[in-house]
């Protein structure tokens, strides 16, 4: 790892005045994804602003059925919160799906977002839950902001703080893990909300990183079965293709494991 | 060079270090338990697990000055009074190493999950023994003999 300097911020003016006094800084949460990264030599900011314990970032609100996750949560707070499976199983089974415990243990969903990996397990869930992401400047909401494979509609200086969703009436998550990394070879998440509506998104698939599915939005308005899938397309061009898997065999994952998101929701 | 103060195994311990210097570094190199090993670059073998405020993380990827003011347990943390934790007895009794090297990183993993389910009362069966080894993995392949001695310590701890 190439030397850089480290700043610890308690809040996010902090972090984004820490940041722009930096000649090449990098904001830091839970390090699985940007510490490795470094460790590779693949990145080397000259500063790192830590966000991870900044209070008024962390921890889980449920209002009824409107949930709020701050950014510095971790996936293990996530997965493992017994008020949050009350109102909503399907996201803490994802957060319990991420990588390994002690991925978990550090790991935030911040984190996860900002950095839009393309087999990342949340952006799905963001999509599916219309979720708003909230920053130090604005409300973003999901459809807007992933943008491409790595990238968001984040500015350079600006911080997730939070990100919120209403709980839909039925929602669920499947995913196949890569055997070998853990990550998200594909994962559907798919939700129906109280107008009878769907969302369906899907990661680890897409050629351009996390997308929605209307054809299947659109069957699993009519029937939510997993059945009610069998006449949609998934167009294999648009699929990520490598060594793992081709793009043929992720579009069949993808229908697959909606079909599975389906029938495991409640 | 930034000074970091925390307490490993029971003892305040501080020292310098650049802030790039990682957690496992430090437990290494700065204060000599080299039980915590390193066993990949890509923090995917978990042979550097330790725990921190009770939670079981990859010292591999965790800066040292990020750990400033908290409490760690490395594998030497475990033994009490010369008589070996039930989860290191168990793994002596079962087989469970074959070259070691994985060993500290499934023991501490281990530790710390046997009591989270017991806190948690969920049964943990040999399936969720298995998941809860996904972040460790062992060169040499011992799987079964390491399920047999975690179920083992489980029944003692
Ligand atoms: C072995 C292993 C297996 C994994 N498996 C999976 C998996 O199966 N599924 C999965 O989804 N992920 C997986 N991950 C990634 C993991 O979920 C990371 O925790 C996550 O991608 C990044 O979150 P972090 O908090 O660690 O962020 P960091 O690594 O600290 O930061 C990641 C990026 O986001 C930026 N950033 C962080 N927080 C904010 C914020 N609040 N606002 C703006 N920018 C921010 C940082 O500057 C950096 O560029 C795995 C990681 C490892 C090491
Ligand atoms: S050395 Fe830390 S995960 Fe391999
Ligand atoms: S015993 Fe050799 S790596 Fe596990």
């Amino acid at each position: 790892m190439y030397e850089t300097k480290y700043h610890k911020a308690s809040s996010a003016d902090e972090a984004a005045r820490l940041l722009a006094a930096a000649e090449d800084g990098k904001f830091l949460s839970g390090g699985q994804t940007l510490l490795p990264t470094m460790k590779q030599r693949l990145a080397a900011p000259t500063d790192l602003v830590d966000l991870s314990q900044i209070d008024a970032m962390k921890g889980i609100t449920i209002d009824g059925k409107k949930i709020t996750i701050g950014a510095v949560t971790t996936h293990a707070e996530v997965a493992s919160s017994s008020e949050l499976r009350d109102v909503c199983h399907s996201i803490c089974d994802l957060a319990g799906m991420i990588g390994d415990p002690h991925v978990r243990n550090m790991g935030t969903i911040g984190g996860s977002i900002a950095n839009n990996d393309p087999a990342a397990d949340y952006p799905a869930a963001m999509m599916s839950l219309n979720a708003e992401i909230m920053t130090t400047k604005r409300t973003i909401a999901a459809d807007d902001f992933f943008v491409d494979l790595f990238e968001t509609a984040l500015e350079d200086d600006e911080i997730i703080t939070a990100i919120s969703y209403t709980v839909p009436s039925k929602c669920g998550y499947a995913k196949f893990p890569h055997p070998a990394s853990r990550y998200a070879m594909t994962g559907v998440f798919v939700s129906k909300n109280v107008d009878g509506t769907v969302r369906v998104g899907v990661t680890g698939a897409g050629a351009s990183g996390v997308f929605r599915h209307e054809g299947m939005e659109s069957a699993l308005a009519g029937t939510w079965t997993a059945d009610a899938l069998k006449d949609c397309t998934v167009d294999a061009n648009a699929m990520l293709s490598d060594i793992h898997a081709d793009g043929a065999y992720r579009a069949n994952l993808v229908k697959v494991l909606a079909g599975r998101a389906v029938a495991s929701s409640c | 060079m930034t000074t970091v103060s925390m307490t490993v195994n029971g003892k305040a311990v501080s020292g310098d270090v650049e802030d790039r210097t990682l957690l496992v570094d430090f437990i290494r190199v700065n204060l000599g338990l080299t039980g915590t090993h390193v066993g990949c670059d890509t923090s995917q073998c978990g042979a550097c697990v330790v725990h921190v405020d009770g939670k079981a993380i990859k010292a591999c990827t965790m800066l040292a000055v990020r750990a400033e003011g908290s409490e760690i347990t490395t594998i030497e943390g475990l033994a009490k009074d010369g008589e070996l934790h039930p989860m290191q007895a168990a793994f002596k009794e079962n087989h469970g190493l074959q070259c070691g090297f994985c060993t500290p990183g499934m023991i501490m993993a281990a530790t710390e999950f046997v009591e989270r389910y017991k806190v948690s009362g969920i049964e943990l069966d040999e399936a969720a023994i298995r998941k809860e080894l996904e972040g460790n993995i062992c060169r040499c392949t011992g799987y079964h003999n390491i399920v047999r001695s975690i179920e083992d310590a489980a029944s003692k701890m």
